[in-house]
């Protein structure tokens, strides 16, 4: 569906000539960046959240199985046409609830380092530009583009936490970072290039970076079984799957609040996103052979994450374990393959961006004033912090499921939905072993994750706000400002809000997560005997090929 | 009248030369500067005029294509194509960037220095034009002799001395062994027409220096005799190797980090662009011609073999990148960084050609000319930075963006591109070559030239971090950045971003121009 007017463009561009604004500033006036910040998010947030009401009044029309039917605001350039490349922008429903995350998300970062006291004009400078990036890569619907985005993305969380992350681990983590993240990429690259390249049943190869034509056609199914993985796991290092995760607990330490913020509240989420759009939309075939195998690795991450969560004393790495154990939900929801598994994972993104970029903004007032993230040091916060204390609380129970609460409402389908994956059709693909078998034993399995995430969650709020308060041990505690209560209070606002009533997103993801489930299940339909006979073909094609090497 | 107005850029950079050396004469003894600035016009004007003749005179314009007989001009000896074109561009631009970042440091305002700048462009374009064995050889010397003297003109310094000294006899080296190769397969051209003869194929080719001539011979040939095709081999290898230093690919990579570290910076930019671009041209010239045979598709040849230069070139492309990368980790001077690095991006290049397809060819030439802007910036920088601290090592960086804010937002773009991060020209550059790669089925020759890239990251975020968050115990003094050099590296600046963002016009340019050069094969 066109739109006259560039919408998508203002807003994934307007953060990116704010930023070069905000650069010519001269130095004295480097005060004014925070301003000329704070103006550009809210128009974004304001824009964004006129798309998503526009699209949810219209949802009726935008609604298929077709993903090029689902898009709205498109807007189509031409960039380097001869090799299929163009500026083309549009979203569906999900990246629609994504693009108004980020907004919202980036006007909370902002909020949050009001006073950063370090080179405000560099500092608001290279966030416009990561919430540029970001915002880039939901709305792209070149592929080309997606990557470009996506690179731009990562860039700025190196130079940020480099340069106002905590000093002890910063260079370590945001190198460890910038390197995972952008190798992942360019191996989801490569195959997708090859891809390009492929020939088609009818001989002719895709010829364009248009993702729609991608979401359309149907690769070979040896192809599609051998570039899967690279293709997926390229990107899903960036939404912290196991065992490629390790960045992502170090990256949450090491950067400053407003940018452990956007790094777990949407950065991830970009990973998740990408990883579903170019790889399973593109190869459902692929992801029907490799998910009974992500969906271990998925339950690794959702129970490993988890126990590690406990074991540690530091709040922000507390906080970041618990992100790669809620970010694996997300990665089961996708491997259930089937519309809850799908509905669920996307809610999931939404409601954990929000509350843990509400933690890391408390865990950020706390060290403010107290210096300290230890939680044997820390104790009866409440008693200082009456605010953070209620809004820890509430996303720490959002964070267990508890129902009435966002995460219950993202929770639960993802349970059910790999539940209900012990249906799938994919008898014989490994020799014998019945992958169906799995999903069962994952569903039940990773409830104990939920387990685990109270079990650590009650333990902080025990140890860090209940207790003695020890006046004598803080000099600089000091009350909160009213721009952090504005963050905390409309971060909270929003975690009930989609527990209470869950329609006001569940059915854009719903029609957003539709197309992509549609592939799948055609995909699924496919005669197990064909697909074996390809694995067969896969098989001896890669030792001929190794030992002909 | 085409054949003159084919080479009006050479004959504007003669006149430019003669301005150049004539206005030491005229120009006051405190006032060196405007020797600088004639050559800085002049580079300029050469630049409109190789642009504006292209674009402007349709029946020149028209010429420009793929057919030999009216591309092929002065005897022969020099080739006007798209791909000339681009590589004139790429040399007047590194030319006039270098000189406007130069023009203000004291010991360089030298009418010489100017002037070998100029001879050595002209020897570049002659390089990138010329289809001729003789004039290839003779266009090599005259950029590579300038060069020499270049590198060793700080006689004041001792390592510029060394540079120089060393740079000669490498050089000399290489164009020697060159030489032989060359001559060798000029001696072969007698045995060539007796073996076509005997195939009962009448082309005489006795005496013949022309490459496109000497490989339709060789191609022609149904049966190399036994014996005789180890000949070509060990000529392939000679001339190769003359290209390899040119273009510093391992092994013949030992004198680039001691000549770029040695030398004026100035000419350890125009040397690691210029030079290495034109390296390139020949080096693409040579192959894309099929002087060496088995052009088509690599790896298909009857006994399950590639053709030989493939294999050579193959391991050189892997060896380049990956000694290059990893020698520039530990490096502690920043321009003996920047030269390995230099190094292993000839690493990319040689992709592109491996590809041995249009794409990747006009993806190489892409790579090269945002190189050519990118790498310029970078020593740009260095430049400058050097100047007013005197040293050019890791910590002299150190806090560079509260010193000069405009230098370190310079060095982050050129940083960036080479490593290959939008929106910079290097993540466009890299992704055209990656591209043409996997199209030609080398998707693990990619794969390998990604995990480089990687590499590389590592030590330009080093740089990064350097200038963005470390202090130094000079971090309140400012460094003086003059206004030409601002020009200049605003200039390489915009064009990084350019190619980066828009890249429409680039990319046009190079893959019609890398069509040219194929389109003669069929």
């Amino acid at each position: 569906m066109e739109f006259s007017f560039p919408i998508l463009s203002m807003i994934t561009l307007s953060p990116l000539l704010v930023a070069v604004i905000i650069l010519m500033l001269p130095e004295e006036r480097g005060e004014n960046a925070r301003m000329l910040g704070l103006a550009a998010m809210v128009f974004g947030l304001v824009l964004s959240l006129w798309m998503y009401i526009t699209y949810y009044i219209n949802l009726e029309d935008v609604s298929g199985v077709l993903w090029e039917d689902t898009l709205m605001f498109m807007e189509t350039y031409e960039w380097l046409p001869s090799i299929g490349i163009n500026y083309i922008v549009g979203v569906d429903g999900l990246s629609a609830t994504l693009v108004l995350l980020t907004a919202f998300v980036g006007v909370g970062g902002v909020l949050i380092s009001w006073s950063v006291p370090d080179r405000p004009r560099e500092f608001f400078a290279f966030f416009m530009l990561l919430v540029a990036g970001v915002h880039g890569v939901f709305v792209a619907v070149d592929a080309f583009l997606l990557f470009f985005f996506y690179e731009l993305a990562v860039l700025p969380m190196y130079v940020m936490i480099v340069m106002w992350g905590w000093k002890e681990r910063r260079e370590y983590a945001g190198m460890k970072l910038t390197l995972y993240l952008l190798i992942g990429s360019f191996i989801s690259f490569i195959a997708f290039l090859v891809l390009y390249f492929t020939p088609l049943a009818d001989g002719s190869t895709i010829g364009t970076f248009d993702l729609r034509a991608w979401a359309e056609v149907d690769f070979p199914v040896q192809a599609q079984i051998i570039w899967f993985m690279p293709l997926f796991l390229g990107f899903a290092i960036l939404s912290g799957l196991w065992p490629f995760h390790n960045w992502s607990p170090d990256g949450h330490v090491a950067a400053p609040t407003a940018v452990s913020m956007i790094h777990a509240g949407v950065l991830m989420k970009l990973g998740a996103y990408a990883s579903m759009r170019v790889g399973i939309q593109i190869l459902p075939i692929g992801a029907v052979y490799w998910f009974p195998f992500v969906i271990l690795l998925t339950l690794i991450n959702v129970v490993y994450g988890s126990l590690i969560a406990m074991r540690q004393r530091d709040m922000k790495y507390m906080i970041g374990y618990s992100s790669v154990s809620h970010m694996g939900l997300v990665s089961m929801g996708f491997a259930a393959m089937n519309v809850e598994g799908f509905v669920g994972a996307g809610i999931q993104m939404v409601s954990h961006g929000i509350m843990t970029a509400l933690f890391f903004a408390i865990v950020g007032m706390i060290y403010d004033r107290a210096h300290s993230r230890n939680m044997d040091e820390l104790s009866g916060m409440r008693h200082v912090l009456p605010l953070p204390t209620f809004a820890f609380v509430l996303s720490g129970l959002v964070s267990m499921g508890m129902p009435g609460l966002s995460g219950f409402i993202a929770e639960f389908p993802i349970f059910m939905g790999v539940w209900r994956g012990r249906g799938i059709n994919i008898e014989g693909t490994f020799g014998g072993l019945n992958p169906a078998d799995f999903y069962s034993i994952v569903a039940i399995m990773s409830a104990l994750g939920i387990i685990i995430t109270a079990a650590y969650v009650l333990r902080a709020i025990n140890d860090v706000f209940l207790g003695e308060y020890e006046p004598e041990k803080w000099h600089d505690m000091r009350p909160i400002m009213a721009i952090d209560k504005v963050v905390l209070i409309s971060f909270g606002a929003c975690l009930v809000i989609i527990g209470l009533f869950p329609g006001v997103i569940a059915p854009m993801i719903e029609s957003g997560v539709t197309p992509v489930v549609e592939r799948l299940n055609d995909a699924q339909l496919q005669d197990p005997f064909t697909v074996l006979e390809a694995v067969n073909n896969v098989t001896t094609d890669l030792l001929a090929w190794f030992g002909g090497a | 009248m085409n054949e003159y107005l084919a080479i009006l850029p050479e004959i504007s950079l003669l006149v430019v030369l003669v301005f150049v050396l004539g206005a030491d004469r005229f120009v006051a003894e405190d006032n060196r500067r405007q020797v600088g600035m004639v050559a800085a016009w002049g580079a300029l004007v050469t630049l409109l005029i190789t642009v504006g003749v292209w674009w402007w005179y349709e029946p020149f314009n028209a010429s420009l294509n793929s057919d030999l007989a009216t591309s092929v001009i002065w005897g022969d000896m020099l080739r006007m194509d798209m791909v000339t074109f681009v590589f004139r561009v790429m040399f007047l631009l590194s030319l006039l960037l270098t000189i406007l970042i130069s023009l203000d440091i004291e010991h360089l305002q030298r009418p010489e220095f100017y002037g070998l700048l100029v001879t050595a462009t002209i020897g570049f374009n002659l390089m990138a034009a010329s289809v001729d064995l003789v004039m290839l050889f003779v266009a090599l010397e005259t950029a590579s002799i300038s060069l020499y003297l270049l590198a060793g003109f700080s006689t004041a310094e001792q390592r510029s001395t060394e540079a120089g000294m060393k740079y000669f006899v490498y050089g000399a080296f290489a164009s020697a062994v060159m030489l032989y190769g060359m001559s060798l397969l000029y001696g072969l051209t007698g045995e060539l027409t007796r073996v076509l003869g005997v195939h009962g194929i009448n082309l005489n080719v006795v005496g013949e220096t022309n490459i496109y001539e000497l490989a339709q011979a060789i191609a022609a040939v149904p049966e190399m005799p036994e014996g005789m095709g180890v000949y070509f081999v060990v000529t392939c290898v000679l001339i190769l190797a003359g290209f390899a230093f040119k273009i510093s690919a391992v092994p013949f990579h030992f004198w680039a980090p001691d000549v770029y570290e040695g030398a004026p910076t100035p000419v350890t930019a125009f040397a690691s662009t210029a030079s290495k671009a034109a390296g390139f041209a020949v080096l693409f010239r040579v192959i894309a011609a099929g002087m060496f045979g088995s052009y088509a598709v690599p790896l298909v040849v009857e006994d399950g073999g590639a053709a030989e230069w493939w294999i050579i070139i193959l391991a050189m492309c892997v060896f380049t990148m990956t000694i290059g990368n990893f020698a520039a980790i530990f490096q502690t001077n920043l321009k003996r960084m920047l030269a390995y690095s230099s190094v292993a991006q000839a690493g990319y290049v040689l992709i592109g050609l491996l590809s041995m397809n249009a794409d990747g060819a006009g993806a190489a030439m892409y790579y090269l000319l945002m190189y050519v802007a990118t790498n310029i910036v970078a020593f740009g920088v260095v430049i400058l930075v050097s100047n007013a601290t005197g040293a050019d090592n890791l910590e002299d960086f150190y806090g560079l963006n509260r010193r000069a804010p405009f230098l370190a937002l310079m060095m982050l773009l050129a940083l960036l591109s080479l490593g290959g991060i939008p929106p910079t020209a290097g993540f466009i550059g890299k992704f055209f070559i990656f591209k043409a790669a996997v199209d030609a089925g080398l998707w693990w020759l990619a794969l390998i030239g990604i995990l480089n890239a990687f590499i590389a990251l590592y030590y330009y975020l080093t740089v990064i971090k350097y200038m963005y968050l470390y202090d130094s115990d000079a971090a309140d003094v400012a460094i003086p950045v003059s206004r030409a050099a601002r020009l200049g590296l605003a200039l390489g600046g915009i064009i990084v971003l350019y190619m980066g963002t828009v890249a429409n016009q680039a990319f046009v340019w190079t893959t019609e121009a890398a069509s040219a050069f194929f389109a003669i094969l069929n």
